[in-house]
This record gives structure tokens, sequence and C-alpha cells, in this order.
């Protein structure tokens, strides 16, 4: 442990252990400012997992939104391209209403993105960096591993317009074998093919186990394509001796118009919520004009409050009594000669019973007593 | 050893169906049989937890994770999108969720359609679907009440057997959505519990074919 580790709270250290976790692969940190014009997020809104940003008139009469995302504004200003990739990693508040939530939060993130050429050792660095990151937060945790191409390459096969595409999604994403089966019956899809997709929004199980029954399950080249990434991720995991915890399961979906390759989402006991997100989106890079491919994740660092920490009996070590007699320089040097010994010290003139301490002392003409 | 597995039930008929079927497959607990006021009961030997809440409030339970399972009208999880899975359609407490009103009534007026309801996202889904202008009145029982008082046009409510809309001499107008109940589970606690829960829903699946 670190000499300021017991000083910090449990989601301040694994900012600190994230943060030179992505140092270590390369990753620099991005620093931004507080804003961004308005029309940026409004172009890029269904990217957004939130649909209300906090806007305002800026001093030149631009509209100014408080940031509700990171990935964008890297997006914006990376300078990447195929041959020179950008590595970094941001640490950031950004702004949003939580589900259910009728006010705006300050929500602390940390993640990163690889913005480049995206090849078979981007998406392991990452993806590997996903799982670091979930073990520097608990023994117990899971990566969830799915992949939007073989997804798309499924939906593709029913024929259907996007609308009832993004319903069978839906559905795929709450793991709802009745739902599938209800909008296939409606728009006439095969049994066979309903039956393939409900088995794949049922998988669940470590890549090894998985993969053999994907490839059973490959109906077109995009979804044959997308299991050979997912097999080659698996090889590279084992080779690196990280594939534990790490699980295929295709509920995990995005914005189809986003989202094209692997997508993560990872889970610690204890924390009811995903705790990490991610995955891969060339077309976000695409539409903002820029040369390259992208892929990346985020930490939700406030899951993490109160995760794993035993709250505090004690708000100071030492109470110490002065009555109004006591002289300041008595009680400078007492509170100096008792931090001295490592303790913690408030002074006041009566317990008043807020204040939770461990023992209980008096300034007297003699020095500190202690008296309970 | 394993950790419990707390399942919240609804209050309820449904809730007792419900615990009926999983008392089948062998997640049983004695002592919720017994005749008192507790809310939690365990079951050490199998090691499951069942608590009894109020019908609406079993995802919020399940969502943020107090219960690792749950039993759940397909109703309240329309309403409130919760983000869990829906492993099951248990195929108990069947209804429909419809449009009702006075016999004859039009939906399709000139002016903005008065909607009483406690479904008001369900509501608002159903007619933006249909591009039509509609005010919601939010309400939290005797719905039918609504139009016989003239405060609303229409009310969108569960319809069981239709005798409650038809001794306030009301009628299902147009049909929205058929509700049963669902197996749902926190989506955290399905990636550390995988087996037994599913499991559990194999047993159910299982003990449906039999049956029918």
């Amino acid at each position: 442990m670190n000499g300021w580790d017991g000083q910090l709270k449990k989601e301040e250290q694994t900012i600190f252990r994230l943060r030179a976790l992505f140092e270590q692969y390369g990753y620099r940190r991005f620093k931004m400012s507080k804003f961004e014009e308005y029309d940026f997020y409004a172009e890029n809104r269904s990217f957004l997992t939130t649909k209300n940003i906090i806007t305002f008139q800026g001093l030149q009469g631009q509209l100014l939104a408080l940031k509700p995302d990171v990935t964008l504004s890297i997006i914006k200003h990376t300078k990447a391209n195929m041959t020179c990739p950008d590595r970094v990693y941001y640490h950031e508040n950004v702004y949003r209403a939580r589900k259910d939530d009728d006010e705006y939060k300050e929500i602390m993130q940390v993640g990163l993105e690889y913005i480049g050429e995206v090849d078979d050792y981007a998406i392991s660095e990452v993806v590997l960096l996903a799982k670091k990151s979930l073990d520097s937060i608990s023994t117990h945790s899971v990566l969830n591993v799915s992949h939007m191409g073989f997804l798309l390459g499924l939906l593709e096969e029913t024929g259907l317009g996007e609308a009832i595409q993004k319903k069978l999604l839906a559905c795929i994403s709450e793991k709802n074998p009745h739902g599938i089966a209800e909008i296939c019956t409606e728009y006439g899809i095969a049994e066979d093919l309903t039956t393939c997709i409900q088995k794949v929004a049922a998988l669940h199980g470590t890549l090894e186990d998985m993969l053999p029954i994907i490839w059973d399950l490959c109906r077109n080249d995009t979804m044959r394509k997308s299991a050979s990434e997912l097999e080659q991720l698996e090889q590279n995991l084992c080779a690196c001796i990280y594939q534990q915890g790490v699980h295929l399961d295709f509920s995990i979906v995005n914005d189809m118009d986003y989202y094209n390759g692997i997508m993560f989402q990872g889970f610690v006991d204890g924390i009811p919520t995903s705790v990490l997100s991610g995955g891969r989106y060339d077309n976000l890079v695409h539409k903002c004009g820029k040369q390259a491919d992208a892929v990346g994740f985020a930490v939700y660092v406030d899951m993490l409050e109160g995760y794993g920490e035993q709250e505090q009996t004690y708000d100071v070590d030492t109470l110490l009594l002065c009555d109004d007699t006591a002289d300041t320089i008595a009680k400078l040097r007492a509170v100096q000669m008792l931090q001295n010994m490592g303790l913690r010290v408030a002074v006041q003139k009566q317990d008043d019973g807020r204040l939770r301490y461990k023992q209980l002392c008096r300034l007297g003409e003699s020095g500190v007593e202690f008296i309970g | 050893m394993a950790e419990y597995l707390n399942i919240a039930l609804p209050k309820g008929r449904l809730g007792e169906k419900a615990y009926d079927i999983l008392e089948g497959i062998g997640f049983g607990c004695p002592s919720i049989r017994e005749q008192n006021r507790k809310l939690v009961f365990e079951n050490e030997e199998n090691k499951v937890r069942y608590f009894w809440v109020k019908p609406s409030d079993v995802a919020v339970y399940v969502e943020r994770g107090a219960a690792d399972i749950g039993i759940v009208g397909k109703d309240i999880l329309l309403e409130q999108s919760a983000d869990v899975y829906e492993l099951l359609d248990l195929g108990i407490g069947k209804c429909r969720m419809a449009v009702a009103g006075f016999k004859g009534t039009r939906l399709n007026t000139e002016r903005t359609l008065r909607v009483a309801t406690k479904f008001p996202n369900i509501a608002r889904e159903y007619f933006r679907r249909q591009s039509m202008d509609i005010e919601i009145i939010k309400l939290h029982g005797s719905i039918e009440i609504a139009p016989v008082l003239h405060m609303s046009d229409v009310i969108v409510d569960i319809v069981e057997t239709g005798t409650t809309l038809k001794e306030n001499n009301l009628e299902p107008l147009e049909d929205i959505v058929p509700i049963s109940a669902r197996l749902i589970a926190n989506k955290a606690s399905y990636q550390f519990n995988h087996a037994r829960i599913q499991n559990m829903c194999d047993s159910i699946e299982a003990l449906r074919k039999d049956t029918k």
C-alpha cells in the first residue's frame, strides 16, 4: 500500500490505479474544457447515452453545453490516422441526468480511446486494459464481450427494416426469448432463424466454451468474420493468460449507427449495474470526417462510491476538551503533541455527542489528561 | 458456500402463484406459508430468500440489485423501462393493456384526447406512434371513474375480464399489448449467479412443458 492509500476513498484509489495502468500502455492524458459548442452534441445526439444536455449562452452569443461525454470531444480533436494512432485517456467530470433522476449530476468518468488503425493487436490491448481495470477494482469481476458485426449479420438475415431490427436488438439486450418469438411471428420470420436469434440472446459463458456454438450459429460472411475476430481475441487473451473472467454475451448492444465491432461491458460483484462499458466505434470517427478507426471504454467511477469501504467508526481519534480559561498557545501545543503521536484531533469546549471519537481528553493545568 | 439468491415477489395473487411455481422446481421456503406479517423469508437449506414487495416496486428492487431476480407484470416493465434481463414469460397473470371508454367513443377527434391512466408512459408511447395529441391525467386507482365523471375521454388500463368496465358502462376500444408475468434478473447478479438462474429458468420451462 502507498503512503496515501489509507487517506483516499476507494474510488479515488481506483482512479490513480487506472491512470497508472493506462500510462503503462503508452496512453497520455487528454484534458478538456468543461464546455463544447452545443451543435456538436446535437449532430451526434444518438451516440450519447443521455438526451438531456445543460446548455447556456457563451459570451460571444454562441450556444454552449456542459460536456455530457468525453469521447466525442476526443474524436473531434484527434490528429490520428491509419499509420499513426492516438492513445489517450481521460479523467473528467461529465454532466448528465441519470435514469429516474429529476436532476443533473456531475459524474466522474475515467476511460481511454485508441484511435488509428484498429487491428488485432489494438483490440486485444484495449480488451486487456478493460479487464485489468476491472481487476484493479475487485478480485471478482466479469468482462462480457459481444460483437456488433455478428448481431448485424444475424439481423440482416431477417430482411426486416431498421426499426424492427432495433426492436429485435432490444429483445436480445434483455435476453428476452418470448419477445423475440413475438416479433418474429408477427413478421413471418422462419422458425429456425427465430430459434437462432433466441440462442444468440441466451448465450453466456467463457469465450472458449462459447466459440464452437457461435460458429454453428453463423449464417453469412459478416457473422463468420465477426466470429473469427472473437476467436482471435480469445487466442490472444489465452496467450497472455488473461482469459479468466472474460465471457461472451450478446446482450450488450449499442447504437447500430455508431458501433460496428467488438463491444464489452464490465461488472464487479457487489455493484448492481455495469461499471465499465466500451467498444469499437469506427462509424462515429468516420462521421466526424477523420481517416481512422477507434476503440475505447469508460469506467463509471461514481458507481464505486462506497463500494468495499467500511464506514469510519470515528470522526477523530481524540476529542480535546478545553474550557474558556485555556490559553490559545497551550491548546495549539497540545494539539500538535497529539498529532505527533499520529492522532487526528479536534478541539471543542464540550462534548455535545455529535462527534464520534476514540478517546476523550481534557486540557488541564498540568497538560493533557485522558478522561475516557 | 453458496450465497442466498434473493427473490422479489409481488404481494397478492400473482406472487402466490409465482411462488407455487418456484416451490415446484425446488426453490421452496416453507415459512412463507405461515400466516403473519413478515416480509422476508429464508430457507437456509436451498439458500433462497424471498421478499414480498408492492407489485410496482419489484423491478426497482431487481434493477438496483436488492433482489437478484423477481416476478413482475409486463405492464410494470413497459411503464418503468427497467434495465433488467427479462428471461421468461411465466404465462400467468394474463390480461391486456387497452384503451377503454364509453361505447362508440371516437379517439381521433378535433380536440386533444384526455387520457386517464396509471400508466402514463405506455399511454404516451401508444398515442405517439399514432401521431395523436393527448393530455395525460395520471391517477393511482379507480381509473374507470374518470370518463364517468367526464374528467377524461378515455382510460388506458389493464383489462382482465372486462367486468369492471362493463359495470361502469365502459368497454375496451383498442388493445395495446398483451400482459403476463415475467421472470426478471438483475444484470450484474446474472453474471455471478448464472448457473443457478439459468437452471431455474430451464426447470420452469420443463415444468410448463410437462403440464401442457
